[in-house]
């Protein structure tokens, strides 16, 4: 899967979970927290349909690598290269 | 003793029926006696009659929250916007923190349940794959949770499970908290959300007591020879409650003031109910209130269209209201179903109107009197028009032998 579309399906999740979640003025590298209306709920439903969409098992002490849209990315290139 | 404790007094109403989602269009229709009773596809049951809400979910939350949260908190976080709207109280009126939220429910966490063995059954049941809003979604303070948090009420909260009992069991909880002082006012109600367990309906099948019909608004026939059961409805309503001396000097509109309660149980049967505690029940009721039987203007019965348990309530009816000629008799669910949880209090509600215009709305789909069920004057098809109605007292019971009874009266 490229960068792109591994950023895509992120945001697509995030969608799924907040559809009224406003994407225009998303800074890549600050925390999708500060910007967005999620919590660690939220956060637990990321990992969760990616665990469904692609088999992803994430455990715990990766849970920050999900911070920011840049550092899913990044965390999820080589886990998805294949995808 | 009980007329020097402070009197209490409802003075708003938010609810979701099956039919209605504000309560002139709920008189309306029942006056009317439409039932909007559909027909509802449950996983693994099949079809099966059901009462439905229409309601605007996102008037209150967004749609994440409605997603995060259940049904039941979902109906609960727009009954109690809308009581408060009809009360036109704002919800900084009082101290958030001296306001208490009881909801009455017949269970909770059902549906959820249900609905995540499915989800793990695509994933071979895989429990990895198993929900972590499972346990807040089902905690059974869940709904009544759900309205604090969307209104930031830091008062109490809690669920009353008191079976079909519930909406009436949290109204008295609401009553006897408000006159300990516990709390300046009350949001008190119930709430259903189990049409969205085909286990609820399957469990009513296997005991011969789930009600049909080819047309789904015939499903529920109290009183009549052919009822062959239950309808299950989802649904909600929420009380505003208050002190009359505080609804007072902020000029609310009273609807009324509930004046009588009674709790008791069978102490006999899982799911078979008894008419000598049933009557007991109101005896109770009408005691507190100081009322005799003759005072009382409608009964709003709990009849649900099962073959007993409509018999043993019209034996209980027959035994304290024999004497007394001039009491109307009705039942709400033959229009919208048995909503649980929410039974006692949105058939309360139903019937409140009655104070103003006087009319006792009608009982349906009974084209053929049980013998057994024979009372005077149980209204049917048509309303009445009484010369004035002072006094409700309303019936709800539940399984495994629980009995609640409200008397309310009309305010001058």
């Amino acid at each position: 899967m490229t960068r792109d579309a591994i950023k895509d399906l992120v945001l697509e999740i995030i969608e799924d979970i907040d559809e009224d979640a406003d994407f225009e003025t998303l800074q890549a590298d600050k925390p999708l927290r500060d910007q967005l209306d999620l919590d660690s709920m939220d956060f637990l439903d990321i990992v969760m349909e990616l665990r469904k969409r692609h088999k992803l098992q994430i455990p715990e002490e990766d849970y920050p690598e999900l911070a920011t849209l840049a550092s899913c990315v990044n965390y999820l290139e080589p886990l998805l290269a294949d995808a | 003793m009980e007329n020097q404790l402070p009197r209490i007094v409802i003075t708003g109403v938010g609810l979701a029926a099956p039919n209605a989602d504000n309560l002139k269009t709920y008189r309306e229709k029942l006056l009317a006696g439409i039932s909007e009773i559909s027909e509802l596809n449950l996983r693994y049951f099949g079809n099966a009659p059901a009462g439905l809400c229409n309601f605007d979910e996102t008037k209150y939350r967004k749609k994440k929250e409605n997603k995060r949260g259940t049904r039941a908190g979902c109906l609960g976080v727009y009954c109690a916007n809308e009581a408060l709207a009809d009360a036109d109280l704002s919800i900084d009126h009082y101290k958030r923190s001296r306001i208490g939220v009881y909801v009455g429910l017949t269970e909770h966490g059902t549906v959820e349940t249900e609905n995540e063995v499915y989800n793990i059954s695509q994933y071979d049941y895989n429990v990895d794959y198993w929900t972590h809003h499972h346990n807040p979604r089902t905690v059974l303070n869940n709904p009544a949770g759900e309205i604090t948090m969307n209104l930031g009420i830091t008062g109490p909260h809690y669920a009353i499970g008191a079976a079909c009992a519930a909406g009436n069991a949290s109204l008295i909880q609401g009553v006897q908290m408000m006159r300990l002082g516990e709390v300046d006012m009350a949001l008190a109600g119930g709430i259903s959300e189990s049409t969205g367990s085909f286990g609820i309906f399957a469990s009513f099948q296997a005991q011969g007591a789930l009600g049909s019909a080819d047309d789904p608004r015939n499903a529920c026939r109290p009183f009549d020879l052919s009822r062959d059961g239950i309808v299950v409805s989802e649904g909600a309503c929420i009380y505003v409650l208050e002190r009359l001396d505080s609804a007072l000097a902020r000029g609310a509109k009273i609807y009324a003031e509930i004046v009588g309660y009674g709790m008791n149980s069978d102490a006999r049967d899982y799911v078979l109910p008894f008419h000598e505690r049933q009557a007991e029940c109101m005896e109770l009721a009408m005691e507190r209130a100081d009322l005799k039987p003759e005072d009382i203007d409608i009964i709003n019965t709990h009849a649900t269209g099962t073959k007993q348990g409509d018999i043993e309530e019209c034996k209980a009816i027959r035994a304290v209201f024999g004497e007394a000629p001039d009491t109307y008799i009705n039942n709400t669910k033959s229009i919208i179903g048995h909503a649980m949880g929410a039974a006692g209090v949105l058939e309360l509600a139903g019937n409140l109107p009655a104070f103003e215009d006087n009319l006792v709305h009608p009982t349906i789909n009974c084209n053929d009197l049980d013998p057994a069920c024979k009372l005077p004057n149980i209204v049917f098809d048509k309303p009445v028009q009484l010369e004035s109605v002072n006094t409700i007292l309303n019936n709800s019971f539940g399984m495994v032998g629980i009995n609640s009874v409200i008397i309310v009266k009309k305010y001058n």
